[in-house]
């Protein structure tokens, strides 16, 4: 319990550093911010109550301040373009991104496990060299080139998905959003391989597993318990420092494939110059990238009792 | 943040104090090395020799040789507005190389400054400077490059401004990783007891043992950087039109993928080139540069 407790602890100063770089968005638009984003519709009116809206005559504590007041509220400011408040547009929108992240590093898990176990099986043998190239030519491949690939290959010309949308009712959403998460399993899978990989011919050399082997324990037995299971924890590492990478994916690839998450609610909001929607996406990134760390901390746990002890 | 795994500190395994120069000597026995270098020297040249290998102008429009098929004329066809596909390939590849090897210099340095200073000098320096990295990595890489050259507003300078307030958290904390392993070793306590001052051992005696370390992930750091300064040219955030851009040439191509695959492909190809060579070149320099680590 003392692990929880002290790892939510660690979490305040980040939170807080997150609320500021947000805050400070505004203050990074050259010029007046609220000209610039009104643009060719700025009227001395609208100008006049965006400032008061953001407190920009007033002392940056005294912003802060005001800002902070109303996130806690639960207020993330109205949309200039949708109208209505950006809370919500953001939480209407949310659904279908938490969706894709979490198919998307399923899929990613289901791609990666097995390559790094048949790379790790037979190091040095061509199946290891094969599945060592697979991180060469993945790292560079544009997640939104790939897609667009994908698109034509299966949906253009194959028939097999939908070329965009989010589906409605679980299996319309598992068949709708399968290649949306495929190109970001894809897009991740390079590095989740090479750590697991790396984990896995690691844990294979250690002393435990010759005990294992000798002491008799059956080869599917062995990898499940002994292998497996401590070879995930430095690739669940490595998935928990790549998170930002995996959820910023999916920013790109919604818009690619219409996927109606927060991701497209983005993209859309800057060809809008829609500010208060821009700023409180940004935040809801920062908070889910925040809260999938902590999931994967507290993972650890679970996965290895050790790490409760540790610090 | 990075789509890629943090070396671990190193230094323990880099005893044989003659091991860098000898191996340095065998560059060229190192496959993946070698292959990367060759490979990103024939992009480089091809990129840069652009004027001399097409006799098109990427820009000027054509309309009445608009969306052309491949043909000895222009190798891989025209684009809706008559440009050759080619020509603007070469040049956006140019373009897009120019600002990523540009865009990685600012966070190269500043990381390894502040990772050096965190690691040397501990205490509230370091728990300060960490707990700026951990809130900027917070945030998920594209979503804060997109949203700081939104309101920076697009072009060239932005990019530069948005890579370089993201970029140097992954060298602050490679570095400040070795430092911290070094920093323990008999030749830094020996350097501090003759009375060096401490920018003198950082530079002197610290940074060219760890500086690998940065130097190494600078390379997928490279590759990351043109992914983000294709795809925000992907979304219209990149270099304006009509300066030709890698990602911008897939987002026109895009409209006539049934019908003109190659607008689309060849420029993603053309990435993927680039961060293959890359990776090689990443890698071949952790076998030759860390021995006994792979």
């Amino acid at each position: 319990m003392t692990f929880v407790f002290r790892r939510l602890l660690m979490l305040l100063p980040v939170a807080l550093g997150v609320t500021i770089v947000v805050f400070f968005m505004i203050h990074l638009i050259p010029g007046d911010p609220a000209q610039t984003i009104l643009g060719i519709h700025a009227t001395p009116q609208r100008i006049a109550i965006l400032h008061k809206q953001w407190g920009l005559d007033r002392p940056l504590p005294s912003q802060y301040w005001l800002f902070m007041d109303r996130l806690l509220h639960g207020n993330l400011g109205q949309s200039l373009y949708y109208g209505g408040s950006a809370a919500s547009l953001i939480m209407q929108r949310l659904p279908a991104t938490l969706w894709l992240i979490v198919y998307a590093a399923v899929i990613a898990v289901m791609i990666s496990v097995p390559l790094a176990t048949i790379a790790a099986t037979r190091k040095d043998a061509l199946r290891d060299h094969v599945v060592r190239a697979v991180p060469l030519l993945g790292l560079g491949m544009p997640p939104f080139w790939v897609g667009i690939l994908l698109v034509y290959a299966l949906a253009i010309q194959v028939h097999a998905f939908p070329v965009s949308g989010y589906g409605s009712g679980f299996a319309g959403h598992l068949h709708s959003m399968f290649l949306p998460a495929l190109t970001v399993a894809i897009a991740l899978s390079p590095v989740v391989i090479r750590a697991l990989r790396a984990s896995m011919l690691n844990v294979l050399g250690a002393e435990y597993i010759t005990t294992a082997r000798s002491k008799g324990v059956p080869p599917g037995r062995l990898f499940l318990r002994h292998v497996l299971r401590n070879a995930v924890i430095p690739a669940v590492t490595v998935l928990g420092i790549n998170i930002g990478f995996l959820i910023g994916g999916t920013v790109i690839i919604e818009n690619i494939f219409a996927v109606p998450g927060i991701g497209q609610l983005l993209i859309n909001a800057i060809f809008q110059r829609d500010f208060p929607v821009v700023q409180g996406v940004t935040l809801a990134f920062g908070v889910l990238v925040v809260m999938v760390n902590l999931l994967a901390d507290l993972s650890y746990a679970v996965l290895d009792p050790r790490v409760r002890f540790d610090r | 943040m990075s789509a890629i795994s943090f070396p671990e500190p190193a230094l323990a395994q880099q005893a044989d104090e003659h091991a860098a120069p000898r191996a340095a000597r065998r560059w060229y026995r190192q496959p993946a090395l070698a292959t990367g270098l060759v490979l990103l020297a024939v992009i480089v040249i091809a990129a840069a020799a652009a004027p001399l290998l097409t006799p098109y102008n990427p820009i000027k429009q054509n309309l009445g040789a608009s969306l052309l098929g491949p043909s000895a004329h222009h190798l891989l066809g025209t684009d809706q507005t008559g440009r050759d596909t080619f020509a603007r390939l070469l040049y956006g590849l140019r373009n897009d190389l120019r600002i990523a090897f540009i865009a990685v210099l600012a966070p190269f340095c500043i990381g390894t400054i502040l990772g050096s200073i965190a690691g040397y000098f501990g205490g509230w320096v370091d728990t300060v400077l960490m707990r700026l990295v951990d809130v900027v990595v917070a945030f998920p890489f594209y979503v804060l490059i997109i949203a700081l050259v939104f309101v920076l507003g697009p072009g060239e300078r932005s990019i530069y401004i948005a890579i370089t307030l993201v970029g140097w958290v992954s060298y602050a904390r490679i570095i400040r990783g070795e430092i911290l392993v070094a920093k323990r070793q008999d030749y830094v306590v020996a350097a501090r007891s003759g009375g060096l001052s401490p920018i003198r051992i950082i530079g002197r005696h610290l940074l060219p043992n760890v500086i690998t370390q940065a130097f190494i992930y600078a390379m997928s750091d490279i590759v990351q950087d043109i992914l983000a300064i294709v795809t925000l040219g992907y979304f219209g955030l990149g270099v304006p039109p009509p300066i030709p851009d890698l990602g911008s040439m897939i987002n026109d191509g895009q409209n006539f993928l049934t019908t003109h695959w190659q607008l689309t492909t060849f420029p993603g190809l053309a990435v993927v080139l680039v961060g293959l060579s890359l990776s090689l070149i990443g890698d071949g320099l952790a076998d030759v540069l860390r021995p006994g680590h792979s």
